[in-house]
C-alpha cells in the first residue's frame, strides 16, 4: 500500500509471479494451479475501460517481455515470440485513437516476430516449412492491409464505425499471426522424445550393470574374457556396419546418434548372453569345488553388509540428483555426505579388529581421518557461488591477483603461491628419493631433477607479469606482452617434453649391475637416506653387505650375480605420481593464482585418502591383495566431484572459468578447438587428475607396504634385513602374477566406471522425469550435460592413466628380458 | 538371571523415552511460550541437564558396572572430577567434529556447543556412568565383541543410534522447504534424540532377540 501511495500518474506497476502453487505449498509440477500465476496491474491513470471481465484470460509470460520493452520505449529484444498486452496501449484517448495505437504496437511486435522466424529459419530447420510459409503470408497480408488503412485513416475517407470494425479486424489478424507463431514455434521447440530417453537410460543402466558384473567376476579364465568382452564388441561393430549400410540403400539421412546406440545395445545383449551361458557353466564348476560352494550364510551375510553401507552411500548421492535445492546445496551437501561416509566407512573396519595388538595404527587412522576432516572443511573456502542461493559470497581466492588493489596483500599472496608450488615440488621430489626412484641418469629422472623447478619458475614468472598492473610497467608494455604470452607457452613445452619423455621411457630405476652375466634380481632396497652425503655412504655398505651376502650364496654352489636395482618397487607408482604433477602444473595454469591453495589441499586429501586406504586394508588383514574395495573407489569418485566444487566450479554455465582460454594466447583463437579444450581441462581439472590417478588405488598398498614392516620391527641383523627386504617387494608382487595384475586393473577401471556411470544415470534420469520441473533449465539440464562431459573427461582420463600404467609394465619387461640376455 | 538383568535394562530405557518425551511437554506448563522449536535452546538445555540426571541417577539405583570395591571418599572425588573433566572435553570435541562436518565456525557459536553437550550427554555421559573414566574399557567396549554385559551391548547400541541420528537428522537443511526445523541445529539435534530414544527402545528387543548369539566373557 505503501508504495502504490508514492507511484506517480505516469508510472505502471507489474508484480508477477513465476510460478503457482498447489494448496499443500508444492511448486515446480505440471498442474493447473501450479503453472499459473498472478498478475497485478496497476495504474493511477485509468488503464482499463468500464466493462472489466469477471475472469480474465489467461497471459503467457512470454508476453510481459514485449510489453514491459514496448511501454519502456525500448526496442523488443530480438528472439521474442511473445504477444503485447493491447489492454496497456489504449492511452487516454478516444476508442479510435487507441485503437490506432494498439495496431501500431501490435505492427511493430509482429514485424520483430517475422524478423526472428527468418532469421531463424535460415539458421535452423526444425520449423517446419510450410507453416512458415503460412505464417509468412498471413503477415504479408496483415501489413499490407495495414499499410492501406494507414493511408485511409490519413486521407480520412473513412467514418469512425466502419474504421473502427476495421481496426479491429486487422488488430485481430496480427494476434492470430503472433499466436500462430508461437504455436509452431512451442510445438518444435518444447517436444521430447519420449522413446529415445527411455532408451538413452536403459543404455546407461545396462552399460552399468555390465560394468558391476564384470567387476564382480573375479579371476575368471581367460577364455571368459576373450568371450564375453571381445565378442560383443565385434557384435556391435558388425551391426553398426549393417544398419550403415541399410541406410546407405535406403538413401536416408545417417542418424550417427542411432546407429552408435544400436550397435551400442548389441554388444550390450552379446556381453550378457555370453555371460549368462557361462554362468551356468560355473556355478557348476563352483558346486564341484567344495569349498567355493560352502560360504555359509552368515559370511555371505557379512559380505553382502560390506557392501551395502558404500552402495548406499553411493545410492544417497544419486537420490539427492533428484532434488533440486540438493543439486543448488550439492557443494555444501556434497561434502556432509562424504564426510559422514568415510568415517563411519573405517568405523566397522575398527570394530573388527581386537584393539591392543592394533591401538597404534588405530591412533594413526583415526589422525589420517582428523586430517581429511580437515581438508575437506578447508576446501570449502574455494567454493563459487550460484546465483540461486543469494546470501552466498563467492570466495576471495577465486579472483585473479591483477583484481587486489592492496599491493601488499597482492605480494603476499604471491609469495604464498609460489612457496606452495615450490613445496609440491619438494614432496614429489622428496617423495620419489625416498622410495629411490630419483637415483638413476635417465632423461625423465633429469628432467624431474631441473625440469621440474624450471616449470615453476615459468610458472611464477607468469604470474608475476600477469598480476602486475599494467599501467605501472610503462615503457616495458611490448615486453610484457610478450612474456604473458611466452611463460605459459614455455611451461606447456616443458610439460610436454616431460610426458613424452614418461611414454618413452618410464623406467626410473637404477641398475647396478655386478657381474657381467646377470642372472637373478634381487633386492629392491630402498634407502632411506637423509641427505646426499649419507647416501653416498649408505650405498657402498649396502652393496657390500649384498655382494658378502651373495657371494656365502654363490659358495653354496649356484653361479649367481646380482643386479640391483634402486627404486624398482615403486616404478608404477612413480610414474604415475611424475605423471599426476605435471598435470598438476598445467591444471594450475590455467586457474587463477590463489587457486594453488586448493590444488594443493587436492594433492594433500588424495594422499592422505590413499593412506587410509592402505592403513585399513592393513587392519583388515590381506584378504585379498588384488581387488580395490568399493568403498575405496567411491570415496575417490566423491572427492573427485568434491573438488570439482572446491577449485571454484560449479555446474552452472555462468561459473565457467572462461579466462582460462587465454592463457597463453593473446585474445585471438583461429579455431574453437584449442579454447575448449583448455576451458575444459580448467573446468574439469579434479576430475582429470582423480581419474588419471586412480590406479594408484590399486598400487599404493603395495607401495606402503615396505616402509610399515621396517616400523614394526626396526631392529634387525644385516643378514635378516636382506631377507627382510628380498619378502618386500612391493610393485614386484604385481609382476610376480601377471594376469591377476591385469585382471586388478581391469576390475578398478569397472568399479570406477561403474561408479561413474550410476551418478550420471541418476543424473539423466532426474533430468528425464523432472523435465517438466520449473528448474529444470536452471539446475537439472546444466547438471547433466556438466556431469555427462564430466564422465566423458573422466573416462578418457581412466583410460590414459591405465595405459600408462600398461607403458610402464611393458617399460619393465623389456627391461628384465635386456637383463636376461646380459 | 539374564532375563532378569534384560527386563530392568528395558524398564530403565522405557524410563529414559518417557523422561525424554516429558522434557518436551512439562516445562510448558512452568513457563509460557516455550515449545520445542521455539525455543530450542532452552529445551536443549532442559534435555541436556534432565537426560543426564536421569542417567546418573538409573546408575546409582541399578549399579550395573559391578564394581563393589569400597573406595575411600577422595578417591570417589577425584574420580567424580575425573568425569567431570572427561565431560567437558568430549564437548569441545564434539565441537571441534561438528565444526569439521560443516557447521558454521565463528556464528552461532552456542547453538553449536549446546548441540554438542546435548550430544556428549547422550554418549559420552552414559559412558562415564557405566565404566567410568577410564578409556581402555571404552575402547573395548566399542571395539567388536567387546561387550561384557547386557548394559555394554545397550550402552554400544544407543551411542551409535545418537550419533547417526545426528548425521542423518543433517540431510533435511539444505532443502527449501522453508520450515522452521530446518535452522541449524534444531533438526540435528531431534534426530540425535530420535536416534537415542530409537537406540534406547531397539537395545533391550535386539538384545533379547540374540541373547542365543550373546556370550558375554566373564571378567
Amino acid at each position: 500500500r505503501s508504495l502504490v501511495d508514492h507511484l506517480g500518474n505516469d508510472t505502471l506497476l507489474l508484480v508477477a509471479g513465476d510460478h503457482g502453487m498447489t494448496e499443500t505449498g508444492d511448486h515446480g509440477g505440471e498442474g493447473e494451479k501450479e503453472v499459473n500465476a498472478a498478475l497485478f496491474v496497476y495504474s493511477k491513470t485509468p488503464l482499463f475501460g468500464p466493462g472489466l471481465p469477471e475472469e480474465p484470460e489467461a497471459v503467457p509470460q512470454v508476453n510481459l517481455v514485449p510489453t514491459v520493452a514496448l511501454l519502456l520505449g525500448v526496442p523488443i529484444p530480438y528472439s521474442n515470440i511473445g504477444e503485447v498486452m493491447a489492454e496497456l496501449f489504449s492511452g487516454d484517448g478516444d476508442t479510435v485513437s487507441a485503437a490506432l495505437q494498439q495496431l501500431l504496437v501490435y505492427h511493430i511486435n509482429a514485424k520483430q516476430v517475422d524478423r526472428f522466424l527468418h532469421s531463424y529459419s535460415l539458421v535452423a530447420q526444425d520449423l517446419p516449412a510450410e507453416q512458415l510459409q503460412r505464417l509468412q503470408e498471413l503477415f504479408s497480408s496483415a501489413v499490407e492491409e495495414h499499410a492501406q488503412l494507414l493511408a485511409q485513416v490519413q486521407r480520412a475517407t473513412l467514418v469512425p464505425p466502419e474504421l473502427e470494425s476495421r481496426l479491429g479486424s486487422l488488430i485481430g489478424r496480427f494476434q492470430l499471426y503472433l499466436r500462430e507463431a508461437r504455436a509452431v514455434c512451442t510445438q518444435s521447440w518444447a517436444r521430447f522424445h519420449p522413446l529415445r530417453m527411455v532408451g538413452g537410460c536403459t543404455l546407461i543402466a545396462a552399460s552399468c550393470l555390465l560394468c558391476y558384473v564384470a567387476s564382480e567376476l573375479a579371476a575368471a579364465p581367460d577364455s571368459f574374457y576373450r568371450s564375453c568382452l571381445l565378442y560383443p564388441l565385434l557384435w556391435g561393430l558388425v551391426v553398426a556396419v549393417l544398419l550403415g549400410l541399410a541406410h546407405a540403400f535406403t538413401q536416408e539421412g545417417l542418424d550417427l546418434l542411432l546407429v552408435s546406440s544400436w550397435a551400442a545395445a548389441a554388444s550390450q545383449l552379446g556381453f550378457f548372453w555370453h555371460w549368462w551361458g557361462w554362468h551356468p557353466k560355473r556355478a557348476r564348476l563352483a558346486g564341484s569345488q567344495p569349498p567355493l560352494a560352502s560360504i555359509g550364510l552368515r559370511q555371505r551375510l557379512r559380505m553382502w553388509l560390506g557392501l551395502a553401507f558404500p552402495m548406499g552411500i553411493l545410492l544417497f548421492r544419486c537420490g539427492a540428483m533428484f532434488s533440486d535445492s540438493f543439486v543448488v546445496g550439492e557443494a555444501r551437501g556434497g561434502k556432509l555426505h562424504w564426510d559422514g561416509r568415510l568415517t563411519v566407512a573405517e568405523g566397522p573396519k575398527q570394530q573388527i579388529l581386537g584393539f591392543s595388538s592394533y591401538r597404534r595404527e588405530i591412533w594413526y587412522l583415526l589422525c589420517l581421518v582428523v586430517m581429511l576432516l580437515v581438508c575437506v572443511r578447508l576446501s570449502g573456502f574455494f567454493h563459487q557461488c550460484r546465483e540461486e542461493i543469494p546470501q552466498c559470497r563467492p570466495s576471495l581466492f577465486l579472483s585473479p591477483l591483477a583484481s587486489l588493489r592492496n599491493t601488499r596483500a597482492k605480494n603476499l599472496f604471491y609469495l604464498l603461491c609460489v612457496a606452495l608450488l615450490a613445496g609440491l615440488v619438494y614432496a614429489v621430489r622428496s617423495w620419489l628419493r625416498r622410495y629411490g626412484n630419483l637415483n638413476s641418469s635417465d632423461p625423465l629422472v633429469l628432467f624431474v631433477r631441473w625440469g621440474f623447478p624450471l616449470v615453476v619458475l615459468c610458472i611464477a614468472c607468469y604470474w608475476a607479469v600477469a598480476s602486475s598492473a599494467d599501467d605501472s610497467l610503462g615503457k616495458l608494455q611490448e615486453l610484457v606482452q610478450v612474456a604473458v604470452v611466452a611463460f605459459p607457452w614455455a611451461v606447456y613445452g616443458l610439460a610436454s617434453v616431460g610426458l613424452l619423455l614418461l611414454l618413452c621411457n618410464p623406467m626410473t630405476v637404477l641398475a647396478k649391475d655386478t657381474r657381467e652375466s646377470a642372472g637373478s634380481i634381487v633386492t629392491p632396497y630402498l634407502g632411506v637416506p637423509s641427505s646426499e652425503v649419507d647416501f653416498l655412504h649408505v650405498i657402498p655398505q649396502i652393496y657390500k653387505r649384498m655382494q658378502e651376502s651373495q657371494k656365502s650364496r654363490l659358495e653354496r654352489g649356484s653361479c649367481r650375480a646380482t643386479v640391483a636395482a634402486y627404486g624398482l618397487g615403486s616404478v608404477y607408482s612413480a610414474a604415475l605420481v611424475i605423471a599426476l604433477t605435471l598435470l598438476g602444473f598445467l591444471l594450475m595454469l590455467l586457474h587463477s593464482e590463489r587457486l594453488t591453495l586448493a590444488f594443493l589441499l587436492l594433492f594433500l586429501e588424495a594422499f592422505v585418502l590413499l593412506h587410509i586406504h592402505t592403513h585399513a586394508r592393513g587392519l583388515a588383514g590381506d584378504a585379498e591383495p588384488f581387488s580395490v574395495p568399493w568403498y575405496a573407489v567411491i570415496s575417490w569418485l566423491l572427492a573427485a566431484s568434491q573438488f570439482f566444487y572446491s577449485t571454484g566450479h560449479q555446474p552452472v554455465f555462468p561459473a565457467i572459468h572462461w579466462n582460462a582460454a587465454f592463457v597463453g594466447f593473446h585474445l585471438d583463437h583461429s579455431t574453437n578447438l584449442l579454447p575448449a579444450v583448455l576451458v575444459g581441462a580448467n573446468t574439469f581439472a579434479s576430475h582429470i587428475l582423480f581419474a588419471v590417478g586412480c590406479p594408484l588405488l590399486l598400487l599404493w598398498p603395495f607401495v606402503c607396504e615396505m616402509p610399515s614392516s621396517q616400523r614394526r620391527k626396526p631392529k634387525k641383523e644385516p643378514r635378516e634385513e636382506l631377507q627382510e627386504a628380498e619378502e618386500h617387494m612391493m610393485e614386484m608382487r604385481l609382476r610376480e602374477s601377471p594376469e591377476k595384475f591385469s585382471t586388478a586393473l581391469l576390475q578398478l577401471g569397472l568399479k570406477y566406471l561403474f561408479v561413474l556411470g550410476t551418478q550420471l544415470l541418476s543424473c539423466v534420469c532426474a533430468a528425464m522425469i523432472l523435465r517438466r520441473h520449473l528448474m529444470v533449465w536452471k539446475v537439472f539440464a546444466p547438471k547433466f550435460l556438466f556431469e555427462a562431459l564430466g564422465f566423458v573427461v573422466s573416462s578418457t582420463c581412466l583410460l590414459l592413466g591405465f595405459s600408462l600404467v600398461m607403458r610402464v609394465d611393458c617399460a619393465v619387461s623389456t627391461w628384465f628380458s635386456q637383463l636376461q640376455l646380459r | 538371571m539374564r532375563e532378569a538383568e534384560i527386563r530392568r535394562l528395558g524398564a530403565a530405557n522405557l524410563l529414559g523415552v518417557v523422561s525424554i518425551a516429558l522434557t518436551a511437554v512439562v516445562p510448558g506448563f512452568f513457563w509460557d511460550g516455550f515449545t520445542v522449536l521455539g525455543t530450542h535452546l532452552a529445551w536443549l538445555c532442559v534435555c541436556s541437564v534432565w537426560v543426564g540426571t536421569l542417567n546418573v541417577i538409573l546408575h546409582l539405583v541399578f549399579k550395573p558396572n559391578l564394581s563393589p570395591k569400597r573406595s575411600s571418599f577422595a578417591h570417589k572425588i577425584s574420580r567424580f572430577l575425573k568425569c567431570c573433566i572427561y565431560f567437558f572435553m568430549s564437548c569441545i570435541l564434539f565441537h571441534a567434529i561438528i565444526v569439521l562436518y560443516g557447521a558454521p565456525l565463528i556464528e552461532s557459536v552456542t547453538e553449536t556447543f549446546l548441540f554438542a553437550v546435548l550430544l556428549s550427554t547422550f554418549t559420552t555421559l552414559q559412558c562415564l556412568c557405566m565404566l567410568g573414566p577410564n578409556i581402555q574399557a571404552w575402547i573395548r567396549v566399542f571395539s567388536k565383541n567387546g561387550a561384557m554385559s547386557v548394559w555394554e551391548s545397550s550402552l554400544q547400541i544407543t551411542t551409535m543410534c545418537s550419533i547417526l541420528g545426528a548425521w542423518f537428522g543433517a540431510f533435511p537443511i539444505p532443502l527449501d522447504w522453508d520450515r522452521p526445523w530446518q535452522v541449524w541445529p534444531i533438526s540435528c539435534s531431534l534426530g540425535a534424540t530420535f536416534g537415542y530414544t530409537a537406540g534406547l527402545v531397539i537395545a533391550p528387543l535386539w538384545i533379547h532377540w540374540n541373547r542365543k548369539q550373546l556370550t558375554y566373557k566373564s571378567r
